[in-house]
């Protein structure tokens, strides 16, 4: 009896840890699986717009072809090049930018009276309520040359004409960080917050004046903070695609707009899973070894 | 009760000596949380190479005043000097004390070694002078293999010795020490009792500890400062302590005790006789007291201070009789219960000199108490 129980009970663990795997191959192993399928592909006139893999061959022989030319055409076309550069730059300063304002506000926050901090978490999280589209466009209605901003800034006398900045590098950069913020003061105040503040006292005990004990204690201890909200802002950053079309300089290349001109304007499945393959190959990997070469040193220690 | 080491040496008795400057001096120190008095009118006189045992029940302030030596908190009031300088005002970082925490808050991110290099970095020493005291000092707590691990990697004693290690490294004038032995088991705080004294034997430094342990007061201090709701309720050596409450909360807190309450018959200056509603005879002490008669009055008596026959005694004061309600086998020695005839229940102690001992006296049986003129303590709030 109690044999079957504990054998009925470890398969009901094994059905727990099974949903999130499940999740994981049906959202994310077979979809990229497909574009794996289609980046191999050759683009043909019709419905879908490239060529099955695998070939009937005669009677009973199974042919596949792999076709490699896409990969290829996005070494030999810089454009590519180019828009994976300029991506990573973006999302790179971006990312920055939003840790130099996310960091501080991050931390004022954990240090706030428990009652004014759900408060003040509340309002970060709050523009999620609204539409990030309409957001987006809201940002048009501040930048453009008669918005917001221009008739404040002419209003209070600092230009006497229209300051260009929408369709510029400088509004791509103000939607990425406005969009993204939350996601890096999400992850770097949940790690402030549960900060041990004797060890700051310890800090200061041992001889260090207040900033000292942050940049020696706080600092480091939030570095599984900073690796985490770097990242999640970091990763979409480099694809995004509604910002720059929105309030970027149309000539600004991209790889999310490439990889919507290839699909949506080209018809190029296959290079355009080619564009999507190359990205995941690019980011994804070099960031997995990074955290994992993070866990090991951290040895299964305090943020666990 | 266990005895200090200390008394084996020979009398080191600074607050003895007119001469002696106090090395800490706590000037009326007060300090308020909004309306709440977590520390009230605190005077203190420390001297070198003391370790000073702030003893008292949890929440009685121990910490807080523990912290304002420290700088953690700014008193409200009053003033606090170390070595004749005013400290009260002077950031944590600047004052030469350290503190050992409660939590021991050892930094996760850094191994032993660098917690413990720690201070020194922040004093600009010179890379060999900071490694060879580092070294130095992780002999002497004896955690010198443990030197590359990380605090996740130790035990919660091996945390403790990071923590006295990374204060003591700094040679600082004055240590302070919240409740350093709380998180041990009771063999490792035995143990590490006794080592703390010897390395503060070793190093000279002046330590103060916290804690709500009385046998760990007992055993650390050259002096207990007893703590109740942010007041000093007395201080005194553990000896002085144990022979000598001058309140009943003194009495009761430190060690057990029998406490008779009465009214003062007979006050002269060489004796007087107490008379109590719970015992037939007087309680005659051969000591007088300052209160005038018919007073209210408490005479706390120790229970291996009292005797237990079958007969009764001879003499006219301080004896009861009682039946023995229940007896606890401790080992090296047993503890009676005896009820009084009035229904009071009075607690005595035996030592088990004997290991077979048939007559012994049990369950149930009618026995004679007895003290010595000597041994009451009259305490009169
Ligand atoms: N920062 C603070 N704010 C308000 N009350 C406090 C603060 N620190 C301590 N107290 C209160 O002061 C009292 C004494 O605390 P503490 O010194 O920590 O006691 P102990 O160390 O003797 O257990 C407690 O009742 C505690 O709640
Ligand atoms: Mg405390």
């Amino acid at each position: 009896m109690t044999a079957r129980l504990k054998r009925l009970g470890l398969r009901g663990r094994n059905l727990v840890t099974a949903v999130p795997y499940l999740w994981l191959i049906v959202f994310f192993l077979i979809p990229f699986a497909i574009v794996l399928k289609i980046s191999f592909s050759t683009t043909q006139i019709a419905m879908p717009p490239y060529e099955p893999l695998l070939h009937w061959a005669g009677e009973k022989m199974l042919q596949i072809q792999l076709n490699l030319a896409n990969f290829a055409f996005l070494v030999q076309d810089d454009l590519y090049g180019t828009a994976y550069l300029n991506s990573i730059w973006v999302a790179g300063v971006s990312t920055l930018i939003c840790l130099l304002i996310g960091y501080p506000i991050a931390y004022a926050i954990a240090r706030s009276s428990p009652s004014t901090r759900n408060i003040l978490m509340l309002l970060v999280v709050l523009p999620f309520w609204t539409s990030f589209l309409l957001r987006v466009y809201a940002w048009i209605g501040i930048l453009k040359n008669n918005g917001l901003l221009n008739n404040f800034l002419l209003w209070i006398g600092v230009i006497d004409q229209p300051f260009q900045m929408l369709q510029t590098d400088f509004a791509v950069y103000v939607g990425i960080v406005y969009s993204y913020l939350p996601f890096m003061i999400l992850p770097l105040y949940a790690n402030l917050e549960k900060l041990d503040l004797t060890l700051l006292e310890a800090a200061e005990d041992l001889g260090c004046r207040p900033w000292q004990a942050f940049y020696k204690v706080t600092l480091p201890l939030s570095k599984p903070g900073i690796i985490a909200g770097c990242l999640l802002v970091f990763i979409p950053a480099v694809g995004e695609f509604v910002i720059p079309s929105l309030l970027g300089d149309p000539g600004m290349l991209m790889i999310g707009k490439v990889l919507w001109t290839e699909f949506f304007n080209n018809r190029d499945w296959p290079v355009a899973s080619a564009v999507a393959i190359a990205l995941l190959l690019f980011l994804v990997i070099p960031i997995m070894f990074y955290q994992r070469a993070q866990d090991a040193e951290a040895g299964g220690g305090v943020h666990r | 009760m266990s005895t200090s080491p200390r008394a084996a040496q020979q009398k080191f008795e600074p607050w003895k000596d007119p001469e002696a400057k106090p090395y800490v001096r706590i000037e009326k120190i007060t300090k308020q949380f909004g309306d709440f008095l977590a520390v009230d009118d605190v005077s203190l006189d420390i001297y070198k190479k003391e370790i000073f045992c702030l003893l008292g029940a949890s929440g009685c302030g121990k910490t807080t005043l523990l912290r304002m030596l420290a700088g953690f908190e700014r008193p409200t009031s009053g003033r606090i000097y170390i070595d004749g300088v005013d400290m009260t005002s002077i950031p944590p970082y600047e004052r030469p004390v350290n503190m050992m925490f409660q939590s021991y808050a050892v930094f996760p991110h850094m191994t032993v070694e660098q917690n413990v290099a720690f201070g020194l970095k922040q004093e600009g020493l010179p890379r060999t002078e900071i490694a060879k005291r580092v070294v130095d000092m992780l002999d002497l707590v004896k955690l010198g293999q443990f030197a590359k691990r990380k605090p996740h990697q130790l035990s919660g004693g091996q945390r403790q010795r990071v923590a006295l290690a990374r204060s003591l490294v700094k040679k600082p004038k004055l240590l302070l020490l919240d409740e350093p032995l709380a998180a041990l088991d009771k063999k490792l705080r035995e143990h590490t009792q006794f080592e703390l004294i010897n390395i503060q034997e070793t190093l000279g430094v002046t330590f103060i500890v916290v804690t709500h342990d009385q046998e760990e007061a007992m055993t650390l201090s050259s002096r207990i400062g007893l703590m109740n709701h942010g007041e000093i309720i007395q201080v005194g050596t553990p000896s002085e302590m144990y022979e000598y409450p001058a309140s009943r909360f003194a009495a009761e807190f430190i060690g057990s005790v029998n406490m008779f309450e009465g009214r003062l018959i007979e006050d002269e200056p060489s004796y007087v006789r107490i008379e109590c509603d719970d015992l037939e005879v007087p309680i005659y002490v051969d000591h007088g007291i300052s209160s005038s008669p018919g007073a209210t009055v408490w005479a706390a008596i120790r229970p291996e201070k009292i005797m237990m026959s079958r007969e009764k005694p001879q003499q006219a004061d301080n004896w009861a009789s009682a039946i023995v309600q229940d007896i606890a086998y401790m080992g090296d020695m047993s503890i009676y219960l005896l009820r009084l005839d009035s229904g009071k229940v009075v607690r005595i102690t035996q030592p088990n000199t004997y290991r077979h001992a048939d007559d012994r006296i049990t369950w149930d049986e009618r026995v004679h108490l007895s003290w010595h003129p000597e041994s009451p303590v009259v305490v009169t709030k």
